[in-house]
């Protein structure tokens, strides 16, 4: 999405379609103008906003459609895709200088206009953006520069001397950036039109059928790549009407000055953004904006990425790919715009050179063809760097590597801002999508980012905050999806909470025979079944089978087709409502019984001593009375019982009628039971004295122990045994705090041996020691018993083992390491309070039920299947996510799409049998390049995560990792060779939506679980592992790529966050603190210059030297600074399920090492890799396997 | 030998001050018995067997010993007899210091009047093996006229007091169930708050409760009443419910530190067992908040209760805490074991418990696996000296057929009523804990009784509450009666009424003649824990005279106690019946019977006519008529826990006790005269009298006829008619008396003619007068017995006809 939106840059450029603007955008064409990637961009927007990027983005959304997401980030090795795109058209130009013509006869065609257009806008986006360009300029002088040092920059020059030609085609692009500008300026709206023209790409056969006419808007867009023929020559072209592209040239050659200066350009961008969108509407709708975006961005990026990475490709080995990567970069706008232009002209040649991948990919491709022929311009793009060679057609792969070594010399360091950043398209998202609400009426549609704050509007699509998928847009055949190897998968969050603002799922009843379902599949009613027969019968849009409308639901159609009462019913209007469950979907054919709560406190000497008994027990006075009320009831309809343990049980009987709590003792551990039933579970008012009494004297009563030794399998079953005599579901809350070694079943020993990491034993780390837990678990889903567990370890517990309940009960772990009271009460009573208060299901079964063609195959969570079609939760809270991923069995049509509905049955905390339904459609395509344009990469690194999290059960982390890099290598190699447009092979091209997959990945093989360091303990691999595999993708997005803000920078008048910046230590200053959060922790980084003043005010001691490392809460002071900072950290706190544990950290502090570990493009200390060295690795990958 | 013919036909006390010295020895005196006539000796020794009785809680079926084996065995009758060892002596005070005994390590008998002495060598003979044994020093002021009181004649019965090891208070463990109904749990409630108050204020109590599950409760909790809980289903092993309960130490204190130790031990005990002063309040609340049984029992089902857990529990929790001291369990349980270890019945309604004639039919599911459970605890609980009590009330049985060995093993009581709410059980409970005229309870603890026996006896075996000891030693037959095998028993538990039959055996060969006037002797050494926790011994010494059976017979005949014969030979047969089949019992006891009259009988052969018994066995056939008939021998009409119940208080109770369980008592109230006895026969129910019938485990007071119908009419509400108020009032009054001492309190009926309840006193008389009979007898006497019984009459011509017959 990032890229996308970088691609929105782009569109910005598509403003340099200011001609567009011209045509309503002027604004943005003038800054994305300048982006005079427009030319390639003018292409694809995408292009253009890079240059290349924006525009090519534009260029193909409109040509491409598709691409317009996907495609537009293809990212130099070095540079972000964009840039390569722009590049690749720059360079195309040149040769495709020449090519132009050749595509300049498409151009022509339609290009004349756009042309003009274009042109004009280019030179008007130039003009307006020239001072940006000059920025831009200078730092595509860097690349330039840097390029021109290098032999190939010069020949790219020299292609960029075509390049003007290019940028002519530029300004075709231009024409098209301003098309797609136009449109988009028009854009959203108007955006329809354009889509049309060049929205008809969109259409996934847009690029094929548009062929022509798409070759026109690509010429246009070609005319863009031309821009991104700038980048090479971006400065030169960008220089002209690049400097609009700013973003590219900023983005390329000052990655980080850019990235301000882009910023800003992007925002304009947005609007330009707006125009990709319209041009993605009529693919996606919405999503375009965010590809407008993104194009920008990875205009930028591209350009920083053609200018610094073609150096850097050079530098490393990879450099060679990244030197192509830079190219491919441009390629990418080459795709974009270039591509057509030159192709055509150049392209024989280029393709030649390219042959390998782009070859092939055109002609798989035919659309793309058309739009390669840009791509042949990539060819020639990537030439740029190798400019020269790749004049020499062959020469092109082999030239770059020989040319390699130079350019790596001298590109020694790619620049880190040239490359794609997670904080730009996240910023830019937010900035487009995060002002209207996220309508759900349309099918396939790609929401806000997780990280863009946005309402929803529920007409018959479920909100993303229910479901997000990795692609809105499925693969007609399986085999598409193999060759993509992008994985299909929804992320589920059945029931989570909304904001205040929007409507929870309405509830239904339809009386005593039970919600109406297909009679075949099952499937409840939902919007998507088709009612005939004048309504007396409907046809499930799931198995086509037809069912009869029972009389008392039966309603007539109005005139087309649509039941009379279509707006009075939830379940034919909405994405997401609730049934009302009848007996029949009960357990035992039973009303279930309100579920009860056990509270069981560890009370061996560690916690008595650590103060955690009588913390707990004080907090559970108060905390009772805000036990969940499940929906209006005045008082909470759980019961709660009380256990204490050490190696024997205690049990409470807190019946209302004694006058002091009884406490009985069983010590069978080996065959535990519950030893009472009345009087066990009481209802808090009720007993509320006997509890409060009992509270009291817990902590009293163990006071003088001397019990070490605990036990933990027992007291799981005698909660089990007390759910299942009182006849109820319900939850555990276990507060644990040693490795269970007393005599009795599911006993453990410390098996821990760091030894075994890197070894084909490591698994065994992460599973449980013994099979009696997981046995214990199937027990406990049957009974609808959901087990939380605090623990509170001071050494080794084997969380591996003690959380295999927890987990196959949809249980929460929370976890202290070594608790002590005043650093670490705050977070475990806020942790306790939102567990205990937080609504939860029980006793829940989830099915996935979907189009014929499709099946959910694979499930990620906190669950437990007994069969492979069921996921049964013994519990299920509102932060629990489940991982759907799908498989073809069967065609999927283009027509129809893809539905999905997901039914929860469930029983409420009131203890109410509910169904909860989500339904979504999602659209199919038969062109790859649809489905890269509308990934989310956020979700598709959430499965990817999960995926990987749960290989380590099995396979050696080695071989998870490498499986992780060859999947993400072979989605973008399929990219590449399938959707970009043709360019060298040292180029790397991302899809505009996948943008961040690399850095991401690189995350998420950095993780702990992944690649440990020295100091990540057995435990909390185990624990991270287990949260990973419930989060959803907001969750994983933080976790996986921390948010770093600088506090600095705080505007204390204002409520908005200061912007995030990008986690890298270059990134911070020593004279100013930052904030990292990641979900788990929040850091606040004080360097060593910052301002007493500001010490002074945020933690209350005079210098530097004083702050305290122990500080668990800053203190509350009375100025400005530091209430704006408490005001952050409690809106972040309150954004997320956990309490976040605060450190300090003080620059050259020995707990700097632990802050460094979460920034995490740098390189880590455990030996995982930097972004920049990634991003290498993975271009090396993706060229092996194109080669 | 020596002082053989100077022995009296007597013992020596009957003479007055009489001494066993060498110099009295040669006393000639004794001679003067022999002259006696039959009739003379006949009340001589009726005073005689009474005598000794009151001062040794002894007798024996012969009070004339026949001197060797052949003859011994052709007397029918065992020499046996009856021991009451703790028989209350209020004149008898106990000796402050350790008692003397034999030096010879395998006889240790105990110094007694019996023994020879030499004050001037300050030597003793032991009269048992004739180790001549040095005083010791503490006696060195002995003299003829300065004799310690085990040397005198009046104490052949002498309790020591001996100060070993650290006393420890008595400990009473309450094992309550708590599946009753709810007016039961509170009756049952309110006497274990009143029994505190009975107890002594150091005393230990402990409370186990337990329905479904088994709750042990801490007793020390303040604020919070602590219980550890155990499943009802488990058997448990003795180590693993120590473990459970926190009572073993595992290595622990013993690193930390030696001295520790013994202070550990009390405070780990103290959770469970307390003094009764410290918890008190905390014990009565306690009971007071106890609650039914919550588990949920649903139609059709019975509460699932697991005595046989609870038990088990209890039983180890004594033994990892006390093991050897004075303590009581005491089980309250109001309906059969129905899960786990010691189930006797399912807990499904419509499978009904079993009854005498499904075990004979072998259908009794449980019942071999629940008794072996029940004797295995027994059995542990008795090597640990404690003691178990059943208090079981309900209307249903309640499985004691299985758990009696808890109580006969470890001389427990066994209680068993309708329901806790009646007077029945309330005062035999609050009779547990009655006092002596000291002031302390009438209950020891942890006794061990050793039997030790001239050359010329061995020990057969003992009947009663006790468990051997296994000692062997040379006074030990090989022919077992009873419990045998060894010469002591352990009897965990006994009050001044528990009797044991000791069996002994002639061994003295035919040829190998007992000098004229020579005695055997016996010692009853009994060592236990007094009430008051001191530990005491008391030694019982008795020597009777040997005759040659075949030229004294009569003496022999005469010295015959025929009622410690009918109960000796009774407790035979009923340890038989235990194990046998009942009409095997009978047919032994027929066999007895017979043989004994044609031994002992007078008649010409088969003329049964002229067949005549002395008075000395006169009664003897009578008793063995009533025998065949109770309950004891005879299960019809009896459940299986009846037949338990009457079984076990027939093996403890005393002689007195014990006939009139053999042959209820039947008094006549009417105004032709004072109250007196009638014979226990259909003819004594006239319609002018009121009976009052006793047989230990009823009081029945029946009503004539016509003594009812006045009553009806309320004559005795007028005035005129007070006498006959006055009438009616007198069985009540003796019935009050003995309401108030017997235990368990009997179970109290009044009926009248006709009454349903009267069955209780037709089942018991000899059914002289039955359905098929009526009209030969006449109207005029007693009522009709609707039975196919023999009568004794009947009996008796068989007994004749069978004695007097030379097939025989």
């Amino acid at each position: 999405m990032s890229v996308n939106q970088q691609a929105h840059a782009g569109p910005p450029y598509g403003q340099p379609q200011p001609a567009y603007q011209r045509y309503q955008q002027p604004g943005y064409g003038g800054q994305q103008m300048p982006g005079v990637p427009h030319s390639q961009y003018g292409v694809y927007n995408g292009p253009v906003p890079g240059h290349q990027q924006p525009a090519p983005p534009q260029g193909y959304f409109p040509s491409l459609g598709l691409p317009s997401k996907g495609s537009p980030v293809s990212l130099n090795s070095d540079t972000s895709s964009l840039a390569p795109n722009f590049i690749g058209p720059l360079r195309t130009p040149p040769t495709s200088g020449a090519p132009p013509p050749t595509s300049g006869a498409p151009l022509p065609v339609g290009q004349p206009a756009y042309n003009q257009f274009g042109q004009g806008d280019v030179q008007n986006g130039i003009p307006a953006s020239a001072v940006q360009m000059q920025r831009p300029s200078v730092s595509q002088p860097f690349i330039p520069g840097s390029t021109p040092t290098s032999i190939s920059q010069l020949s790219s020059f020299q292609q960029y001397g075509p390049s003007p030609t290019s940028a002519q085609q530029l300004t075709n692009h231009m024409a098209r950036m301003t098309i797609g500008s136009v449109p988009t300026s028009a854009a959203p709206p108007a955006g329809l039109g354009y889509g049309p023209s060049t929205s008809v790409s969109p259409a996934s056969g847009s690029f094929t059928a548009t062929g022509s006419g798409l070759y026109t808007p690509y010429s246009s867009s070609q005319g863009p790549p031309p821009a991104s023929m700038t980048h090479g020559l971006p400065p030169t072209s960008l220089s002209q009407g690049v400097p609009l592209a700013q973003p590219a040239f900023s983005g390329l050659p000052l990655s980080m000055q850019r990235l301000p200066s882009q910023g800003p350009g992007y925002a304009p961008p947005p609007s330009s953004t707006g125009i990709g969108p319209s041009n993605y509407p009529s693919t996606t709708g919405a999503p375009r904006p965010s590809t407008m975006q993104s194009p920008p961005l990875s205009g930028q990026a591209l350009a920083g990425l053609p200018a610094s990475q073609p150096n850097h490709l050079s530098s490393p080995p990879p450099p060679q790919q990244a030197m192509s990567g830079p190219h491919p970069g441009p390629p990418m706008t080459g795709l974009q715009g270039p591509p057509p232009p030159p192709t055509h002209p150049s392209q024989p040649g280029y393709q030649i050179q390219q042959n390998g991948s782009f070859g092939q990919v055109r002609g798989s491709q035919p659309n793309y063809g058309g739009a390669y022929p840009g791509t042949p311009n990539y060819g020639s793009q990537p030439g740029p760097p190798p400019p020269p060679k790749r004049l020499d057609p062959d020469s092109i792969p082999s030239p770059q590597l020989s040319e390699l070594p130079p350019q790596q010399k001298p590109r020694h360091r790619i620049d880190p801002d040239a490359i794609p950043s997670p904080i730009q398209v996240i910023e830019d998202d937010r900035n487009n999508r995060g002002s209207e609400p996220f309508v759900t009426g349309v099918r396939g549609q790609v929401p806000p980012l997780v990280t863009t704050n946005f309402l929803v509007k529920d007409q018959g699509n479920t909100s993303p905050r229910y479901i997000r998928c990795t692609s809105y847009n499925i693969p007609c055949t399986s085999d598409m999806a193999k060759q993509s190897q992008v994985p299909l998968a929804a992320v589920i969050k059945p029931l989570a909470t909304l904001p205040t603002e929007e409507t929870p799922p309405y509830l239904v009843d339809h009386g005593e025979s039970g919600p109406i379902r297909c009679n075949r599949c099952k499937a409840y009613m939902c919007p998507f079944m088709q009612f005939i027969e004048g309504g007396r019968r409907f046809q499930c849009c799931f198995c086509s089978c037809v069912t009869e409308v029972p009389p008392h639901y039966f309603q007539h159609l109005d005139h087309t087709g649509k039941r009379v009462d279509f707006y009075d019913r939830p379940e034919l209007s909405l994405g997401s409502y609730e049934f009302l469950a009848t007996v029949d979907y009960c357990k035992n054919n039973k009303f279930p019984n309100p579920p009860a709560f056990i509270f069981m406190i560890d009370v061996s000497y560690n916690a008595v001593k650590s103060g955690l008994v009588r913390l707990i027990c004080e907090e559970l006075k108060s905390l009772l009375d805000y036990l969940p009320r499940g929906g209006n009831l005045e008082e909470s309809a759980i019961r709660v019982g009380f256990v204490t343990y050490n190696k024997v049980l205690h049990f409470y009987n807190v019946k209302s009628s004694l006058a002091q709590p009884q406490m009985m003792v069983v010590s069978d551990v080996a065959d535990m039971f519950v030893p009472l039933l009345d009087g066990f579970l009481v209802n808090v008012n009720e007993s509320r004295t006997v509890i409060a009494s009992l509270l009291d004297q817990i902590p009293e009563m163990f006071a003088d122990t001397r019990e070490t030794e605990t036990v933990f399998a027992p007291v799981i079953q005698a909660g089990l045994d007390a759910l299942k005599a009182a006849e109820c579901a319900g939850k555990l809350f276990i507060f644990h705090t040693s490795l269970p070694i007393a005599e009795a079943p599911g006993k453990l020993k410390n098996r821990d041996d760091k030894k075994l990491i890197n070894t084909d034993k490591e698994k065994t780390l992460f599973q449980p020691q013994t099979n009696f837990y997981n046995n214990l678990a199937k027990d406990c889903v049957a009974q609808g018993c959901c087990v939380d567990l605090f623990l509170f370890p001071n050494q080794y517990l084997d969380v591996a083992t003690l959380g295999v309940v927890t987990y196959q009960t949809g249980g929460s772990i929370y976890k202290y390491t070594y608790f002590q009271l005043e650093t670490d009460q705050e977070r475990f009573l806020n942790d306790l309070r939102r567990d205990v208060q937080k609504e939860v299901g029980f006793d829940a079964v989830m099915r996935v039920r979907t189009s014929t063609g499709i099946r959910a195959t694979d499930f990620f969570g906190a669950f437990y299947m007994s069969n492979t079609t069921d996921v049964e939760l013994a519990g299920l809270d509102c932060d629990k996510t489940i991982t759907v991923e799908f498989k073809h069995d069967d065609k999927l049509s283009e027509d129809s799409g893809a539905l999905l509905q997901c039914a929860l049955l469930y029983t409420s905390s009131a203890g109410q049998r509910r169904l909860r339904i989500h339904n979504l459609s999602l659209n199919c395509c038969t062109q790859l390049a649809d489905l890269y344009r509308n990934c989310e990469t956020d979700t598709l690194i959430n499965y990817l995560a999960k995926y990987a999290y749960r290989g380590v059960l099995n396979n050696p982390v080695k071989t998870v990792r490498d499986a992780l890099i060859n999947q993400c290598a072979q989605i973008l190699a399929c990219y590449r060779k399938n959707c970009a447009s043709p360019s060298s092979a040292g180029q790397l091209i991302l899809p505009e939506c996948m943008k961040l997959l690399p850095v991401y990945l690189n995350c998420v093989l950095k993780s702990d679980v992944l690649q440990p360091g020295p100091e990540v303990s057995t435990d909390d691999r185990a624990y991270i592992r287990q949260l990973v595999t419930s989060m959803d993708v907001a969750e994983t997005n933080v976790f996986f790529y921390p948010r770093l803000l600088p506090l600095t920078k705080v505007d204390v008048d204002s409520d908005a966050l200061p912007a995030a910046i990008r986690n890298s230590e270059e990134r911070l200053s020593k004279g100013d603190m930052y904030l990292l959060e990641n979900g788990l922790n929040i850091f606040v980084w004080v360097g060593v210059n910052v301002q007493q003043g500001l010490i002074q005010n945020l933690f209350g001691v005079s210098s530097f030297s004083q702050i305290s490392n122990t500080m668990s809460t800053l203190p509350i002071l009375e100025n400005p600074f530091s209430k704006k900072v408490r005001s952050i950290m409690d809106m972040l706190q309150a954004q997320r399920s956990r309490y976040m544990k605060l450190i300090i950290v003080k620059q050259e502090d020995k707990f700097e090492m632990l802050f460094k570990h979460f920034l995490v493009e740098d390189k880590s200390m455990s030996g995982g890799a930097s972004y920049v060295d990634f991003l290498c690795h993975m271009h090396k990958e993706i060229r092996q396997l194109l080669s | 030998m020596k002082y053989g013919r100077s022995a009296s036909f007597l013992t020596g006390e009957n003479q007055g001050c009489q001494r066993y010295g060498p110099q009295t020895g040669s006393s000639p005196s004794s001679c003067i018995f022999w002259s006696l006539n039959l009739s003379d000796s006949m009340a001589t020794y009726l005073e005689f067997i009474q005598q000794n009785e009151e001062r040794d809680g002894v007798r024996f079926s012969w009070n004339v010993w026949p001197s060797s084996r052949l003859e011994a065995t052709r007397m029918v009758v065992p020499l046996a007899c009856l021991l009451t060892p703790l028989k209350e002596r209020p004149d008898l005070p106990p000796v402050q210091y350790e008692p003397v005994l034999c030096s010879r390590p395998t006889c240790k008998a105990v110094l007694n009047p019996l023994c020879q002495v030499d004050y001037r060598a300050k030597l003793w003979a032991c009269n048992f093996c004739f180790q001549r044994n040095q005083f010791p020093p503490a006696y060195a002021g002995i003299s003829e006229v300065n004799q310690p009181a085990e040397l005198m004649p009046q104490f052949s019965t002498i309790d020591y007091i001996v100060q070993r090891g650290p006393q420890t208070p008595l400990i009473f463990l309450y094992v309550v169930d708590t599946c009753l109904e709810e007016e039961d749990l509170q009756a049952l409630k309110e006497s274990l708050q009143m029994s505190l108050s009975l107890l002594h204020p150091d005393a230990l109590v402990g409370l186990i409760t337990f329905g479904r599950m088994v709750q042990v409760h801490e007793l020390s909790c303040e604020g919070i009443s602590k219980s550890y809980v155990f499943r009802g289903t488990k058997d448990l092993t003795a180590k693993q419910i120590q473990d459970m309960l926190g009572l073993t130490r595992p290595a622990v204190p013993v690193q930390q530190g030696r001295p520790l130790q013994p202070q550990e031990q009390p405070v780990i005990s103290s959770r469970f067992l307390q003094p009764i002063h410290k918890i008190d309040m905390n014990l009565t609340d306690l009971l007071g908040e106890l609650q039914r049984d919550p588990w949920p029992v649903t139609q059709g089902k019975r509460p699932l209760r697991s005595t046989g857990v609870a038990l088990s529990i209890a039983v180890g929790l004594l033994e990892g805490t006390f093991p050897n001291t004075g303590a009581r369990i005491m089980l309250f349980t109001g309906g059969p074991p129905t899960q786990g270890p010691g189930m006797v019945v399912g807990d499904e309604l419509k499978t009904p418990i079993r009854s005498w004639h499904d075990i004979e039919k072998d259908n009794a599911r449980f019942m071999k696996k629940a008794t072996k459970h029940y004797e295995t605890l027994a059995n542990r609980t008795a090597a640990n000296g404690h003691c178990i009590d059943i208090y079981a009330c309900a209307l249903d049985q309640t499985g004691l057929l299985e758990m009696k060995c808890c109580t006969n093993l470890t001389g427990g009581h066994m209680v068993m009523g309708d329901s806790f709410n009646t007077s029945l059980f309330k005062q035999t409970f609050q009779r547990v804990f009655s006092k002596d005229f000291n002031g302390e309870f009438r209950m020891a603890f942890g006794a061990s009784l050793d039997v030790k026996t001239s050359r010329e006896l061995k020990i057969g075996g003992a009947i009663g509450p006790c468990i051997s000891l296994n000692a062997k030693g040379p006074c030990v037959s090989e022919n077992e009666l009873g419990i045998g095998g060894t010469c002591q028993w352990k009897i965990c538990s006994l009050d001044p009424n528990t009797t044991l039959a000791i069996y002994f055996e002639v061994v003295n060969q035919h040829n190998a003649p007992i000098p004229q006037g020579g005695r055997g002797a016996v010692q009853f050494v009994t060592q236990y824990q007094h009430s008051s926790t001191q530990k005491r011994i008391r030694v019982t010494t008795i020597a009777r005279n040997w005759a040659d059976a075949q030229n004294q017979l009569q003496h022999i005949e005469a010295a015959f106690d025929q009622e410690a014969a009918a109960v000796l030979m009774a407790r035979l047969g009923v340890y038989r019946a235990e194990t046998e089949e009942g009409p095997d019992v009978l047919r032994w006891l027929d066999r007895q019977l017979i043989r004994l009259c044609q031994k002992f009988g007078q008649y010409n052969k088969d003329d049964p006519n002229s067949f005549r018994l002395s008075d000395s066995f006169s009664l003897y056939p009578q008793f063995m008529f009533h025998l065949r008939r109770s309950p004891f021998l005879q299960v019809f009409n009896n459940s299986p826990d009846e037949s338990s119940y009457y079984r076990h208080h027939f093996a403890r109770q005393d002689l007195t006790q014990s006939l009139i369980m053999i042959q209820p008592i039947l008094y006549s109230y009417s105004f032709y005269g004072p109250p007196e006895p009638v014979l226990l026969d259909s003819s004594s129910i006239l319609a002018d009298r009121i009976l009052l019938m006793d047989t230990f485990f009823q009081i029945v007071i029946y009503l004539g006829e016509t003594i009812a119908q006045w009553q009806k009419a309320g004559y005795q509400d007028m005035p005129e008619y007070e006498n006959f108020k006055h009438l009616l009032q007198a069985p009540l009054d003796d019935a009050q008396e003995i309401l108030q001492t017997r235990f368990p309190m009997p179970r109290y009926i009044n009926t009248e003619h006709g009454g349903s309840q009267a069955r209780f006193l037709l089942s018991k008389v000899n059914p002289s007068q039955t359905h098929n009979n009526l009209y030969a007898w006449g109207q005029e006497s007693g009522s009709p017995i609707l039975t196919d019984d023999v009568s004794l009459q009947v009996f008796m011509d068989h007994l004749k006809k069978l004695a007097v017959s030379s097939a025989a």
